[in-house]
């Protein structure tokens, strides 16, 4: 039979449990942040390719080597709409020192709906439609916004759900661009 | 019989978990509504009587902004009554966080009343209207994907 290594069962196991940790407190209806300082206690973000609104393709592994801000949002979502000129910011401060935002809408309208919002705001970074499958990639989008922030190598540092402050964001990604 | 592998048993357990604690929390609750007795003339109501967890609220019917997604209750056509009106809480203006201004919100108890009137070809006797509502609710620092709750309610078709 073949034996599954205790060490990747606990990698699997604290996987599941981080995302359900977050998400108990989304059931509370709580705002949640969880941050994974150690950088050897990061796991490795899901991998995702989606287009953007030209149709180009948008591959989440295309980015290694940058610290991302994985923003999942939706134009009906009034905090949602706080933070995106926040990362707007933050996508012209910190660009040139390898940093992206990348948007993921999970409006059920898709680009109906989507490209009129950005078409009415400068939102200067990628942004996707989501879809079902890449939602459960990451535990569930079960209340918005949610965002993860990446680091250089591929591994999600920190999760946050729920509107938080902006120097909160901005903290963390002058950490992981350091 | 063949062993499971561990990772197989700690990916199932720890899945439920998941998927048990990822539940986004009961905001809207319906109370099951009461049987409506529909006469052979003129109109009867449906009052269905909802409330909201404390802390949530909804958009309502009418939202101050064209982004938010509006209260709709939806009646099934096919049934042996006609809605002649929906009658929805009329939404109170709130300012949140995340909002520059008030927005158009209902929370707390309340009622949508759906008058009716007995379709022409409807047969006398017990019979149902289902009817989809849909909201999308929110607190002061998450939102919720828009919801769709079935509603059925019996009825006596006179």
């Amino acid at each position: 039979m073949h034996r599954f290594p205790r060490s990747s069962a606990a990698a699997l196991l604290a996987v599941f449990l981080m995302l359900a940790g977050c998400a108990s407190q989304v059931s509370k209806g709580e705002p949640s942040s969880r941050r994974d300082g150690d950088a050897a206690s990061r796991k490795a973000a899901p991998d995702f390719e989606l287009k953007d609104m030209n149709g180009k393709t948008i591959r989440l592994s295309d980015y290694r080597g940058q610290v991302v801000l994985l923003n999942f949002w939706a134009t009906w979502c009034g905090p949602c709409k706080i933070e995106i000129p926040w990362f707007v910011e933050f996508q012209r401060t910190y660009k040139d020192r390898g940093f992206t935002v990348i948007g993921v809408s999970v409006d059920e309208d898709g680009w109906e709906a989507v490209r009129p919002f950005l078409a009415s705001r400068q939102v200067n970074y990628p942004v996707v439609v989501s879809t079902v499958e890449v939602e459960q990639k990451y535990g569930g989008i079960e209340a918005l916004p949610v965002s993860f922030l990446i680091d250089r190598e591929g591994r999600i540092a920190s999760t946050h759900v729920g509107l938080v402050v902006k120097k909160t964001y901005e903290d963390e990604i002058r950490r992981l661009l350091d | 019989m063949k062993m499971r592998s561990a990772a197989f048993w700690i990916s199932a357990l720890a899945a439920t978990a998941l998927h048990a604690s990822a539940q986004a929390p009961q905001i809207l609750t319906l109370q099951e509504p009461q049987k409506v007795t529909v006469p052979r003339e003129g109109e009867a109501k449906v009052a269905l009587k909802l409330s909201m967890r404390p802390g949530y609220h909804a958009n309502s019917d009418r939202p101050s902004e064209d982004y938010l997604i509006p209260m709709r209750l939806t009646w099934d056509a096919k049934a042996p009554v006609e809605a002649v009106e929906v009658i929805y809480p009329k939404g109170k203006l709130e300012k949140f966080e995340f909002t520059e201004k008030p927005i158009s919100v209902v929370d707390g108890e309340f009622e949508i009343v759906t008058r009716l009137r007995r379709a022409p070809n409807a047969l006398p006797g017990p019979a149902f209207l289902s009817g989809k509502l849909r909201y999308q609710a929110c607190n002061d620092k998450m939102c919720f994907p828009p919801k769709t709750i079935d509603v059925k309610v019996p009825l006596l078709i006179q």
